[in-house]
């Protein structure tokens, strides 16, 4: 067989990729591209698409519609072997009845390739597990297992490294090793990579650019910055991290600013981070950008009075307060605990303040609970 | 007495399992035993202890030529229902096509059915081909039952051979046909040899439908059926213990490697 592995280099290009069973898209119109040597997360909920979409990039699902091209080579129907691209499965698909050895050299060997002893040494020597090549995937732990798989995908120096929610089966302690790992080996092997997952932590501390996907299809795209800071919809602002949502009208103009009415107190939101199409708009602030204070305090930027604090919970390096408005809506507030302030307590009276810039608007006709219950595929397992 | 109730409590696995194994092994005890009976034609009642029919165990008229045939038959039968088993067995578990379900059915008809109607169906059969019985019709036969033990051996083993690894011996450059010589084949193997060994058994004890179809050729279960009017000479029971034995060193070998290599 050709050496398929170098012979095509380039941008990951998805055109109008769609997967259909029946009536039901699991991917719908997705449209991205995913740059040489980036390591790139897709991220979304159990049944939001990204596997099946994984699962077209490597051949071993047809699209229904749109195309797949690497570089300038259109790759949507050729078979799993021909494609530069090589996947870590999640539950690492080791051949059992093959020594370690012989796994990592699988590829090499299927392409031909005889002298394979020094590229399968050199893997295993970058997963730091050299002394394990004559043993069976059966004797080796999870940790360890995952390490190989890596190896016997990266061995064969892919265009594209595709990694199918890889850390799922690990401890919390390995899976946070493993992260740093990773992203280590992918700048050290300079190879492309595209990650799926359930875990925003996860993503956020790997990728450089995360698409957030939901129902087949991508609901914001950008670096991890990006969607936490300027969410443009409520299902990244509630599936990446936490946030609060209110709602309110836009009553005007001021400069670079829209003014905002929440049930009667004015707020100012930037317009580039407005998303809203109308006057409805939910107004969106993390929990630990809002500031509170008691109510002679002087407070700056945004302010909401009226607030009344319904609960502490002191958690080491944050309090976080459940707080009470007039209009009957709890909002999280989480406070550092590095201001010498007394924390304060269950139905004492507090302003809440921010600074203006972090404001982001959503629109007013969307959902406000989108993303906030959808279950982690690990807490079904587990 | 309480304490004898518990002792009862706290062992009756065991003193079931005793019974059982009892129950199972008193017969196989009794064809060991009369193998060295110095019996001469007739082995019914115990004459004294004798070497002789181990020494010599093909001594009795037409037993090792009844021997002969039966693994004969047995090889090819083994071979045969084995290859088109495991054949149709990858149909069956990995494609979808029209009748699938049928076949499905099908397979387990001859396991459903009485042997003694397939015996005689196959000879009537036989007969409307104008073959004549013997040992060809017998292996033909043979492989026709095996082939349902095979199918659902072999099936049951892909059926647990998770698709994954086929879908990474793809991503990993290997084409079709060396993921099935790779990966598929290997791992399937050993659901192969267990259908071969069961089919061989079932080939080389049967009896009912080997008496329809054999004609004057004698098999091994033929040969035992036959002397047992005027009394199995010991050379049998010699046959007998000889295939129990060498079953239970394979087995105990291949429990043997296995745990050495899950150690290693």
């Amino acid at each position: 067989m050709a050496d398929v592995s170098t012979s095509t280099r380039g941008d990951l290009r998805l055109t109008h990729l769609t997967k259909s069973y029946g009536d039901f898209n699991a991917v719908n119109d997705l449209s991205l591209t995913i740059p040489e040597g980036s390591f790139f997360a897709l991220l979304g909920p159990s049944g939001c698409g990204k596997t099946t979409t994984l699962r077209m990039i490597a051949g071993l699902e047809e699209p229904t519609q749109g195309s797949i091209s690497l570089g300038t080579t259109d790759i949507t129907y050729t078979k799993p072997y021909q494609r530069p691209i090589n996947t870590v499965f999640q539950n690492y698909a080791l051949f059992p009845h093959l020594t370690i050895f012989e796994n990592i050299a699988f590829g090499l060997r299927r392409r031909g390739i005889k002298d394979v002893d020094d590229a399968v040494n050199k893997a295993l020597a970058l997963v730091e597990l050299p002394h394990l090549a004559q043993r069976k995937p059966t004797q080796l732990s999870g940790g360890q297992q995952q390490r190989i798989a890596l190896a016997r995908a990266i061995v064969n120096r892919p265009a594209l490294l595709l990694l199918d929610e890889p850390l799922g089966a690990l401890d919390l302690k390995l899976r946070r090793q493993m992260q740093i790992e990773l992203k280590w080996i992918q700048k050290e092997v300079g190879i492309t990579f595209v990650h799926v997952t359930h875990d925003q932590e996860e993503a956020m501390t790997m990728a450089d650019t995360i698409a957030v996907m939901n129902e087949g299809e991508i609901e914001q795209m950008g670096s991890p910055a990006d969607l936490y800071d300027n969410p443009k919809t409520a299902f990244v602002a509630n599936f990446l991290g936490q946030s609060n949502l209110i709602k309110g009208t836009v009553t005007g103009n001021d400069g670079a600013n829209q003014i905002v009415d929440l049930y009667g107190q004015k707020i100012s939101l930037q317009k580039d981070r407005s998303h809203g199409v109308d006057s409805a708009i939910y107004a969106g602030i993390r929990p630990e950008k809002f500031r509170i204070s008691r109510l002679q305090t002087a407070t700056s930027g945004n302010i909401l009075t009226g607030g009344k604090v319904e609960d502490v919970s002191y958690i080491g390096v944050s309090t976080q307060y459940q707080v009470m408005m007039p209009w009957g809506q709890e909002l999280m507030v989480f406070e550092q605990n590095d201001d010498g302030v007394a924390p304060f307590s269950v139905g004492e009276s507090v302003n809440i303040s921010w600074e203006p810039i972090f404001t982001f608007g959503l629109r007013g006709d969307e959902d406000a609970e989108a993303g906030t219950e959808v279950n982690p595929e690990e807490d079904l397992d587990e | 007495m309480r304490k004898i109730s518990r002792w009862f409590q706290r062992n009756l696995i065991r003193i079931y399992a005793v019974i059982a194994f009892t129950y199972l092994f008193i017969p196989i005890a009794y064809t060991f035993a009369f193998s060295f009976n110095d019996g001469g034609k007739s082995n019914l009642i115990w004459k004294g202890f004798t070497l002789s029919n181990w020494q010599n165990p093909c001594g009795a008229p037409e037993v090792c030529t009844a021997l002969g045939n039966s693994i004969k038959i047995g090889f090819l039968a083994t071979t045969i229902a084995t290859i088109l088993g495991t054949m149709i067995a990858f149909a069956i578990g990995r494609h979808n096509f029209r009748g699938r379900s049928t076949t499905n059915l099908l397979i387990f008809l001859p396991m459903a059915t009485p042997e003694i109607v397939l015996g005689a169906s196959l000879l009537s059969l036989f007969l409307v081909f104008k073959i004549n019985p013997g040992f060809w019709p017998t292996v033909i036969a043979h492989v026709m039952f095996c082939i349902s033990f095979v199918v659902v051996t072999v099936k049951a083993r892909i059926a647990s051979l998770d698709p994954r690894l086929e879908q990474a011996a793809m991503d990993l450059y290997a084409n079709e046909a060396e993921t099935f010589r790779r990966v598929t084949l290997p791992l399937v193997a050993p659901g192969i040899a267990g259908a071969a060994l069961l089919a061989f058994s079932l080939s080389f004890d049967d009896f009912i439908i080997t008496n329809f179809n054999s004609g004057t050729m004698v098999t091994f279960p033929k040969f035992v059926y036959v002397s047992a009017t005027r009394g199995i000479p010991p050379q049998a029971n010699v046959i007998g213990s000889s295939m129990f034995i060498l079953a239970i060193t394979i087995v105990a070998l291949g429990q043997f490697v296995g745990r050495k290599r899950k150690v290693s």
